[in-house]
């Protein structure tokens, strides 16, 4: 099974630069699985991705294709072959 | 999802007359069946205030007074700086040094003497955001923090004006319209803002200077077709560009219900954000960070007295590689910010360690994490290398 996540650039420098990372999500059923798969594969970025209590933050928004999984059990929203994950941080800069 | 300004302004909103100038002017404008000569008139009686006249600002203020909106509101405090002028076109080599509200409005005049332009040379505040932003019919976020970003939007939604949302960060952009009448708000999207220290602002982290220009004109876009009444606007999609990849995808920003600002409406009244972009305290040399300020930090003088002293201490430059090329304050060993964490081990407790960076505020969030964890010798450069060139060596650039 596998699932596309999508990085921007401000994280991607954590993920050997990589700003698409195809996944296998075989053992990962839900977003929250597959940002632990992505910790462990890529320690530094991991504390990006999710707080010391291993939930999202607040200002790193997570879409699963084009939903923001807020609305859909946050990161218990399951994930399926060939959906796409899309990480969105606040950003300031005008 | 369309949303008519002319509800929000009532039934008396005015549409003014065009003279024959303006007609010749407008001409492509008039031309369009979806704007023509009423929709001109509106974009005449329109009234748009755009918080920031930088990145955003500048291309977003250009096209809407090219596009005769009659009045235009210009929020911005700060003065023309050399290094703007790589992204902030409304500014130009002969305004470097005045007030950016002036070089702004001078500038618009030259592109259309039919607009009128009403600047405020303040910092856009809690305690002036409302009287400042209620007679305006849209607001355009062009600011460079997130205490103002969340500070435009609680009054947009307060007010009830759409908020034309734009930010940036080194190649990547963001736009959307919140806060229209059953649309989301930024706070939807980003229920608050991170730490200060975990996101670099564009000062810090550098940002492509064709990218305002991009998520700018967007903003106008979106202006001119709220103002109007057309199309399909940006309200409950985030849009996000890409422009290492040229990669444009627009995904959902839904209306959360529990939104402290536009679904509870627990917020009703405006605070000051300003924790949000750097941290309380003083201000720093550059309008895009605050430094706290600590007894135990150093200023320059001190830090040059301790170098021409030949005191033993560790010293340590928290800024990215690149920045070392642009300027520097010799002898100290570079440990970007997102590789300190792990750093902190090769450091000893037992030393006195002064920390730098450009401004003093991811040097600043260095200490903390420092002092966190007993390394009580920690200080911060007040101000970095920006108070360094000031006050010790007038040849290091300041960028």
């Amino acid at each position: 099974m596998s699932v596309t996540v999508n990085l921007p650039t401000i994280l991607a420098k954590f993920a050997d630069n990589s700003r698409a990372i195809e996944a296998d999500a075989a053992g990962a059923a839900t977003v929250g699985g597959l940002v632990a798969q992505l910790a462990e594969r890529y320690p530094a970025l991991g504390p990006r991705l999710r707080d010391h209590g291993g939930q999202p933050y607040p200002f790193v928004t997570f879409y699963l294709n084009d939903d923001d999984i807020r609305f859909s059990g946050g990161f218990d929203a399951a994930v399926h072959d060939g959906d796409e994950v899309t990480i969105v941080p606040a950003i300031a800069g005008g | 999802m369309t949303q008519d300004i002319d509800a929000a302004r009532g039934t008396d909103r005015a549409t003014p007359a065009l003279d024959s100038d303006e007609i010749l002017r407008y001409a492509r404008h008039l031309l369009l069946p979806d704007v023509g000569i009423d929709g001109q008139r509106k974009l005449k009686g329109s009234r748009v205030l755009l918080i920031g006249a930088g990145g955003l600002g500048s291309p977003s203020s250009l096209y809407l007074a090219a596009a005769g909106v009659g009045t235009l509101g210009i929020v911005d405090f700060d003065v023309v700086d050399t290094t703007n002028l790589q992204r902030q076109i409304v500014h130009g080599t002969s305004t470097i040094g005045h007030r950016k509200v002036d070089s702004a409005r001078d500038r618009l005049h030259d592109l259309n003497p039919h607009v009128h332009v009403e600047t405020y040379d303040t910092p856009f505040r809690a305690n002036n955001a409302e009287e400042i932003a209620q007679d305006y019919d849209v607001i355009v976020d062009g600011t460079d923090n997130f205490g103002t970003r969340y500070l435009t939007n609680d009054v947009s939604v307060l007010l009830g004006k759409p908020n034309v949302y734009g930010s940036i960060f080194r190649f990547e952009g963001q736009a959307s319209v919140f806060a229209t009448e059953d649309g989301p708000c930024y706070r939807c999207l980003f229920p608050t803002p991170p730490p200060p220290g975990m996101v670099p602002s564009c000062a810090e982290g550098g940002v492509l200077g064709v990218l305002p220009g991009l998520i700018g004109t967007i903003q106008a876009t979106e202006t001119i077709k709220l103002l109007l009444g057309i199309g399909t606007t940006l309200a409950g999609r985030l849009l996000l560009i890409n422009t290492l990849d040229m990669q444009f995808r627009t995904v959902k920003v839904q209306k959360d219900p529990a939104c402290p600002a536009c679904g509870t409406r627990t917020i009703t009244h405006l605070e000051e954000y300003e924790e949000y972009c750097g941290i309380p305290g003083q201000p720093s040399h550059n309008s895009d960070t605050t430094v706290q300020a600590n007894s135990d930090d150093i200023t320059p003088q001190e830090l040059a007295a301790k170098i021409q002293r030949g005191d033993d201490f560790d010293f340590i430059d928290v800024r990215e590689p690149q920045e070392l090329s642009i300027a520097s304050i010799p002898g100290a060993r570079l440990i970007p910010l997102g590789s300190f964490e792990s750093a902190i081990p090769t450091l000893s407790p037992a030393r006195e360690i002064v920390v730098m960076c450009r401004s003093g505020a991811r040097s600043g969030a260095a200490v903390q994490a420092l002092r966190s964890l007993g390394y009580t010798r920690a200080r911060n450069l007040m101000g970095g290398i920006l108070a360094w060139s000031d006050d010790v060596d007038p040849t290091v650039i300041k960028y």
